[in-house]
């Protein structure tokens, strides 16, 4: 199977790795590389393993540790240095809380459900990280939330709270606070599924800006084949947590080799 | 034993109200005690390594599942045998009936706390907020909505039970109408009759502020 080449280092990169839940093992030994700037859709039936991926990233899940991950892997990098696990006299060791709370700074993610503070304002919500995870003053985080939130639409929403917002409009706030700390990857986990389908297409839309506008890494877990056709330079079908296939979205579309992948997409499109 | 008199409740009300002003005093101490310590449980269960979280718990089971009135004497003898017979009756009162209340006000937090969605925590966590801003302003202000409620509800048994430490010499109530007695061999019923009415005076409209707090609440934001 041919993986298109990066020119850079892999921003991304894991190595063989291991994550069970209990005696269900939805991980085996997976290995994957994503450069930096890439856009990466990861599709495949539920249960797949797409998702546990995107939460290793952002830790929300640790890898399920391996004996000796200096010859066995089992780790995840992240901009050349060890994610999921530390170095300590030059040897790998599983990560720490306060090494993790440090490493994933510079990754954000989108959820499904969205997850703004209910008891929040939209501005606050924009800024309470930037505040108090990033030390940047009050001043700056504002003028900051308060483009973020033009860029997705919501300027005049700021002083509201979430739930007098439309789910649409939650989520897209859901974005900017994930933009305002900068993220060199940035998480997309079905960010549309949650939706009512007249509100997708904004949300979409807005993410289009994003990947157009800046060089953010991207790993995305959707259901909207058009978006990730649109937005995505590698598209990797997963199933039961190994990679079945992976390609350009155009190949992957119109021309997929594998025989579960074709199935896949068929179920999927015929939605 | 005769019916009631007028003369006696008149004579008795100063008294019952004294001691109606000492139940107030015990729910007040005993208050704070059981809403601050009840919530540092509840946080700490959640947060502390094992080794303080399950002796901690074992601790409230204990104290829910064994009777105020006996933890009462206990601590009483306990204390004036062992460590200072001087402290009083109000003080060591207000401490066991404050730490037995924290033992419940704790289970009303940890279901306030348990009910707030994981993408609340996992939010948090993508956003690295430190854990006294998680705590702070994510998980607290969603869990007091949800909790306060029953909260009240447990302050408002608390005070009810303040007579049990009649049984340790405080002077509530009950004690007051007791020595009232001693003296003139009558009185029960008026003394009694009235720490009743002053108690459903006292109670009921917390009750139905506790009802409005819960309905307000309810209305709120999130």
């Amino acid at each position: 199977m041919l993986s298109p080449t990066t020119d850079t280092d892999p921003i991304i990169r894991f190595d063989r790795v291991n994550k069970s839940f209990g005696d269900l093992d939805v991980l085996k030994g997976l290995s994957f590389e994503i450069g930096a700037g890439e856009r990466v859709t990861l599709i495949g039936p539920s249960g797949s393993g797409k998702t546990t991926i995107l939460r290793l990233l952002m830790t929300l899940e640790l890898v399920t540790p391996v004996k000796d991950p200096d010859d066995n892997g089992g780790v995840i990098w992240v901009e050349g240095k060890p994610y999921s696990h530390m170095e300590k006299g030059g040897k790998l060791h599983v990560a720490s809380e306060r090494y993790l709370r440090q490493r994933r700074q510079k990754v954000g993610m989108v959820f499904q459900q969205f997850n703004l503070f209910p008891n929040m304002k939209v501005l606050r919500n924009v800024t309470e990280a930037q505040v108090h995870t990033l030390k940047r003053s009050k001043e700056e985080a504002e003028s900051k939330a308060r483009e973020l939130l033009d860029l997705v639409g919501l300027s005049d929403k700021v002083d509201n709270y979430p739930n007098q917002l439309s789910g649409g409009q939650q989520q897209r706030v859901a974005i900017a606070r994930a933009l305002a700390m900068d993220p060199d990857i940035l998480l997309l986990d079905e960010v549309t599924s949650a939706l009512d389908p007249e509100l997708v297409a904004d949300v979409l839309g807005v993410l289009r800006d994003v990947a157009d506008t800046t060089n953010i890494t991207m790993l995305i877990v959707t259901h909207e084949m058009g978006f990730a056709r649109d937005v995505s330079n590698r598209v990797m079908m997963f199933d039961q947590g190994v990679i079945v296939e992976e390609d350009t979205p155009d190949k992957i579309f119109s021309d997929p080799q594998e025989v579960r992948t074709q199935d896949f997409l068929r179920a999927v499109l015929a939605e | 034993m005769n019916g009631w008199s007028n003369e006696i409740a008149s004579e008795i009300f100063p008294m019952v109200l004294e001691g109606f002003w000492t139940v107030l005093k015990v729910t007040f101490v005993a208050g704070i005690l059981a809403i601050g310590l009840g919530l540092v449980v509840a946080i700490a269960e959640q947060t502390a390594p094992a080794w303080v979280r399950r002796p901690l718990s074992g601790l409230m089971q204990f104290i829910r599942n064994t009777p105020l009135l006996v933890q009462a004497l206990f601590v009483w003898y306990t204390t004036s045998l062992y460590i200072n017979p001087e402290w009083s009756a109000f003080a060591v009162g207000s401490v066991v009936l404050g730490l037995h209340y924290a033992s419940y006000t704790s289970e009303s937090y940890r279901a306030g706390i348990e009910a707030i969605p994981p993408g609340q925590w996992e939010a948090a966590t993508a956003l690295s907020l430190p854990a006294y801003r998680t705590w702070g302003v994510v998980i607290l202000p969603q869990m007091m909505r949800r909790s306060t409620a029953a909260v009240a509800n447990w302050i408002i048994a608390m005070f009810k039970e303040v007579p049990v430490l009649f049984a340790i010499g405080v002077f509530e109530m009950i004690a007051q109408v007791d020595k009232y007695q001693g003296l003139h061999y009558a009185g029960a019923l008026e003394g009694y009759t009235i720490a009743g009415l002053l108690f459903l005076a006292a109670s009921y409209p917390v009750a139905v502020a506790t009802r409005r707090l819960e309905n307000r609440l309810a209305k709120s934001h999130y």
